[in-house]
C-alpha cells in the first residue's frame, strides 16, 4: 500500500552489500535486521526521518533502503534489511540479508524484535550473533507487551545473549535515545560485547574443528570462521562460491580446504549425521536455546494473553462471516469516501476556479499575449485544478481509512480468507497481499511481489496486479459511479447505489485477478502452487494521529505531486492538440474522430479512448483529460459540481452504458507508465513487460465490446 | 486418554499437539524448521479460514496459517479422549 519515493525505486539497492566507505569516511554503518512485521521500518523512519512505508503485515520492506542520522558526534548510515525469520538462505531476501550482515561489514547490527513474540524472534537474533557479536537487540512494541501483560526482563535477556538489550516503543519514540546510545557504544567499541556461544553436539563441534582452522588461515578475521565452517558443513558447495565472490579469492582451488570439508562431512556421515539431519540438529539447537532464554527472561502474567486476538479472528475469519465482513469493510470505506468527498470536492474546485478568474484578470491587465494566457491558464492551470479537485478529497478520505485497516493488522486476514481461491488458481497465497498493496499503487504492488519466492508465482502476481484499481483510478471510478449509477436513483439511495457499484467493480477486479492467474498457470506459466506459511500478526491498537499524519505526508502529497507533475504537461499537450487546427478540425478532434469507431465498439467514444491513451503516464488525469477535451470542443466553460459534470458528459452522448464501460476499461487496461517501468525492472524482460501491457488491455477490450454489444443487442442502450 | 499420531491437518480446531516428525524435505522442511517446528514443539489448531483451508496454527507464540498440503506433512502426537 505504501507509495513513497523510496518504494517506487529511488533508494533501492537490493543485492548491494557494501556501502562505499570512501565517501562516508568516519560514518558508522548500521544494519537493521529483524523478523517481518516487528516495527523495523518504524524504527528506521524514526531514526532517519525517511519515509519508508510501514504497515502491520509481514514482508513490508521488500528492498534495502538506507538513511542517515546523527547521534552525538557521529554520523550513522542505517541500512534497512529485508525482514526475515532466519538466515538459512531459503529465499532471495534471506540471502540478501545474510550477505549484507556477513560481507557488508556493518559496524553494528540492530535487531528489532517483537516483545509479544520474543521466543520466535530470538531464533534470528541467535543466528545473527553467530555471524557477528556487534549487536544491539531492540525489544520493540513494549507497549503491546504491557497491554498483554507480558513482562520482559531486559537485563536477564542481555546477560543471556551477551549483548545490549534496549526496550523500545518505536511508534511513540520511547526508548530510541537509549537505543542510539547503545549503538554508539557498540559501533565505537566503547561497550564490550561478549556474545553467547551456541555450542552444538560433540560430533558437530568436532567437524567444525576440522575445518575452522583451515578457513581462519585463509581469510583471517574477514568473517567469522566458526560460522563459515558451520555453513560449509550445512549447505551445499554453493556457499563456497558466495565466499569467493565476496572475499575475492579462489577457495575452490584450495585443495587443503576442500579436503578438510570432505573429511568433515565423511566424519559426520560415519556418525549417522546425514546433511538433512545436520540441518535439523543445528536449527533445533538454535530453537532450544531461544526457548530457554525466553523462559528465563519473559514472564507471561496472563496465560491467555492472546485470547482477545483469537476471539476477533474467530469472527473476522469465520466460515460464515469472514468474507461478508471483508466485503462490508470495503463497502463502508467506499461509502464514506463517496459521501465525504462530495462537499470538499466542490469547495476546492470553487476555490481553484476563483483563482483562475483572478489569474485571468491579472494576465489581462498585465497585457499578456493571448496565446500565452491560453496555454498557461486554460491549458496547464485548468488541468491541474481539475486533478486536484477531483483527486484530493477521495484520496484524503480513502487513504487514512485503508491505512487504519492495515495498521490494525487486517490485511493478512484478507489473505487468509482468500487463500483458497488463490490456491485453486494455482497461485501463491501471498498474492492476496500484493494485490492489497496494489490498491494503493500498482507499482508498489509489483515491487511487493518480491515476497513471493517462486519465480513462476511471482510473475503471475506481477502480471495480474493491475487488475485491482489503484488510488489513481479510484477517483475515476467514484466519479463515474456517482454520476451514472448513483445518479439514476437519486436521493438517499444515490450514495448507496454507487457504493454497491464500486464494490462490485473491485470484486470483479479480484475475480479477474483469479481468472487470469488461473489461465496463466494453465498456459504459459504452468506449474503447481508452492508451499507457503502466512503469519497472522497480533492485532495492534492503531495510532489515529500517526495514521493521519502519515497518510498526508507519505501518500497524499506524494501521489498528488506525481499527478500534478504529469498533469501540467498533459494539460499543455491537450491544449495544443485542441487549438491547432488542420482544415477546420482540431488535432484533438481529428485523433478522437479517427479512433471513435473503435471507442464506440467498446461502448465509449474517441475522446475517452484518447484520454486513456494520454493518461498512460498517470491514471489520475484520465477524467480531467476527458473534461478538458469536451470543454475545448466548446459546449461548456465552467464546471462547479458533479451535476455540471453530469450535464457535460450527457451532452456529449454518455449513457449508463458509457459509464459502465468506462469503469470496466478503467479497471482493465494497460498499467500506467510507472508500473510498466517497474515491471520491466522487476522482470528484467521486455517480453513480460509487453505481456503485462497486453493482458489487461485485451481483457478490457473483450469485456467492454461484449458488454456494449449485448446491451445494444438487447436494446438496453 | 490415549495418545495418537496424526497429520497436523487432521488436528481438530482448539486442540493442541506435539510435533513428532516432518515428512518433507528441502526448502519446505527448512521453512517449517524456521518457524520453530522442531521435535516436541507444541502446536495448537486455532482457526479455519472461511473455506476450511488454510488453517491458522499457534506455534511458539506466533499465529501461522498453513495450507493442508504443508500441514499434512507434519506428523503430530495428540491426546484423544
Amino acid at each position: 500500500m505504501g507509495l513513497t519515493s523510496n518504494q517506487a525505486g529511488r533508494c533501492v539497492f537490493a543485492g548491494k552489500t557494501t556501502i562505499s566507505r570512501s565517501n562516508n569516511a568516519g560514518c558508522k554503518v548500521i544494519a537493521l535486521a529483524g523478523n517481518p512485521n516487528v516495527g523495523k521500518s518504524t524504527v528506521f523512519n524514526s531514526l532517519t526521518g525517511l519515509k519508508q512505508h510501514t504497515g502491520n503485515w509481514p514482508g513490508k520492506t521488500v528492498s534495502n533502503a538506507e538513511g542517515r542520522y546523527k547521534h552525538k558526534d557521529k554520523t550513522f548510515i542505517m541500512v534497512d534489511l529485508p525482514g526475515t525469520y532466519s538466515l538459512m538462505a531459503n529465499s532471495m531476501e534471506e540471502e540478501a540479508a545474510r550477505d549484507f550482515l556477513c560481507f557488508g561489514k556493518p559496524d553494528c547490527v540492530v535487531i528489532v524484535t517483537d516483545s509479544t513474540c520474543l521466543e520466535r524472534n530470538l531464533n534470528l537474533v541467535l543466528q545473527i550473533i553467530e555471524i557477528t557479536g556487534k549487536v544491539v537487540v531492540c525489544v520493540n512494541l513494549i507497549d503491546e507487551a504491557k497491554r498483554k501483560k507480558i513482562k520482559i526482563n531486559c537485563s536477564v535477556l542481555s546477560k543471556c545473549l551477551g549483548v545490549p538489550v534496549i526496550p523500545t516503543n518505536a511508534r511513540s519514540g520511547w526508548g530510541l535515545m537509549e537505543l542510539m546510545d547503545a549503538v554508539y557504544d557498540v559501533s565505537g567499541d566503547v561497550a564490550a560485547v561478549a556474545p553467547v556461544n551456541i555450542s552444538y553436539d560433540e560430533v558437530i563441534e568436532n567437524a567444525i574443528a576440522m575445518i575452522q582452522p583451515k578457513i581462519y588461515s585463509l581469510i583471517g578475521n574477514k568473517i567469522n570462521s566458526r560460522w563459515a565452517a558451520l555453513r560449509l558443513l550445512d549447505s551445499d558447495d554453493t556457499f563456497i562460491k558466495v565466499l569467493e565472490n565476496y572475499l575475492d579469492f579462489e577457495l575452490s582451488d584450495n585443495a587443503q580446504l576442500l579436503e578438510a570439508i570432505k573429511a568433515a562431512k565423511e566424519y559426520l556421515a560415519k556418525n549417522d549425521i546425514c546433511p538433512e539431519r545436520l540441518h535439523d540438529m543445528i536449527v533445533s539447537r538454535l530453537v532450544q536455546t531461544a526457548e530457554s532464554i525466553s523462559n528465563a527472561a519473559v514472564i507471561y502474567e496472563n496465560k491467555h494473553y492472546s485470547r482477545t486476538d483469537k476471539r476477533i479472528d474467530n469472527v473476522l475469519t469465520s466460515r460464515l462471516f469472514g468474507i461478508p465482513i471483508m466485503l462490508c469493510f470495503l463497502a463502508i470505506i467506499f461509502w464514506i469516501t463517496i459521501v465525504g468527498a462530495n462537499l470538499p470536492s466542490r469547495l476546492i474546485s470553487d476555490f481553484l476556479f476563483a483563482i483562475e478568474d483572478k489569474l485571468t484578470d491579472i494576465s489581462m491587465s498585465a497585457g499578456l499575449p493571448k496565446w500565452l494566457y491560453a496555454v498557461t491558464v486554460q491549458g496547464i492551470y485548468r488541468t491541474l485544478a481539475w486533478v486536484v479537485s477531483v483527486m484530493l478529497p477521495p484520496m484524503a478520505i480513502f487513504f487514512p481509512l485503508f491505512t487504519l485497516l492495515e495498521d490494525v493488522g487486517y490485511l493478512p486476514r484478507i489473505a487468509f480468507n482468500l487463500d483458497n481461491f488463490f490456491k485453486k488458481a494455482c497461485a501463491h497465497g501471498k498474492q492476496a497481499l500484493t494485490m492489497c498493496m496494489g490498491f494503493g499503487c500498482n507499482a508498489v504492488g509489483v515491487i511487493g511481489c518480491r515476497i513471493i519466492d517462486s519465480p513462476r508465482e511471482r510473475l503471475i502476481a506481477i502480471l495480474t496486479n493491475v487488475f485491482v484499481p489503484c488510488n489513481g483510478r479510484f477517483p475515476t471510478l467514484i466519479a463515474v459511479s456517482a454520476i451514472f449509477i448513483g445518479g439514476r436513483f437519486g436521493g438517499a439511495f444515490a450514495s448507496f447505489a454507487s457504493t454497491l457499484a464500486l464494490t462490485a467493480v473491485v470484486l470483479f477486479g479480484i475475480l479477474m485477478t483469479l481468472l487470469i492467474s488461473y489461465i496463466l498457470s494453465k498456459t504459459i506459466l504452468k506449474g503447481l502452487p508452492s508451499s507457503f506459511a502466512l503469519e497472522l500478526p497480533p492485532y495492534r491498537k492503531p495510532l489515529i494521529g500517526r495514521i493521519i499524519v502519515r497518510s498526508v505526508f507519505d501518500r497524499i502529497l506524494f501521489v498528488l505531486g506525481r499527478a500534478a507533475i504529469v498533469a501540467a504537461p498533459a494539460g499543455l499537450v491537450i491544449w495544443i492538440m485542441a487549438n491547432i487546427t488542420i482544415a477546420g478540425t482540431s488535432l484533438l478532434a481529428f485523433a478522437a474522430n479517427f479512433i471513435d469507431p473503435f471507442g464506440k465498439l467498446l461502448g465509449m467514444d474517441g475522446y475517452i479512448l484518447m484520454a486513456f491513451i494520454l493518461g498512460l503516464p498517470a491514471n489520475e488525469i484520465v477524467i480531467p483529460i476527458i473534461i478538458m477535451s469536451y470543454m475545448s470542443a466548446g459546449s461548456m466553460l465552467e464546471i462547479e459540481s458533479l451535476e455540471d459534470l453530469r450535464q457535460l458528459l450527457i451532452s456529449n452522448g454518455w449513457t449508463w452504458l458509457t459509464g459502465v464501460c468506462v469503469m470496466l476499461f478503467s479497471l482493465m487496461h494497460f498499467p500506467c507508465g510507472t508500473t510498466l517501468w517497474t515491471i520491466k525492472k522487476e522482470t528484467r524482460s521486455a517480453g513480460w513487460t509487453l505481456a503485462a501491457f497486453a493482458i489487461p488491455t485485451a481483457a478490457g477490450i473483450i469485456l467492454c465490446t461484449a458488454v456494449a454489444g449485448i446491451a445494444r443487442l438487447l436494446g438496453l442502450a | 486418554m490415549k495418545k495418537t499420531f496424526l497429520p497436523l491437518n487432521d488436528l481438530p480446531i482448539g486442540k493442541k499437539a506435539k510435533v513428532k516428525l516432518l515428512a518433507c524435505n528441502g526448502p519446505v522442511r527448512r521453512r517449517m524448521l524456521d518457524l520453530g517446528m522442531i521435535a516436541d514443539t507444541e502446536v495448537e489448531a486455532l482457526q479455519k479460514s472461511p473455506s476450511g483451508d488454510p488453517v491458522a496454527y499457534g506455534i511458539r507464540g506466533a499465529v501461522i496459517a498453513l495450507r493442508s498440503e504443508e500441514a499434512s506433512k507434519i506428523l503430530v502426537e495428540a491426546n484423544v479422549l
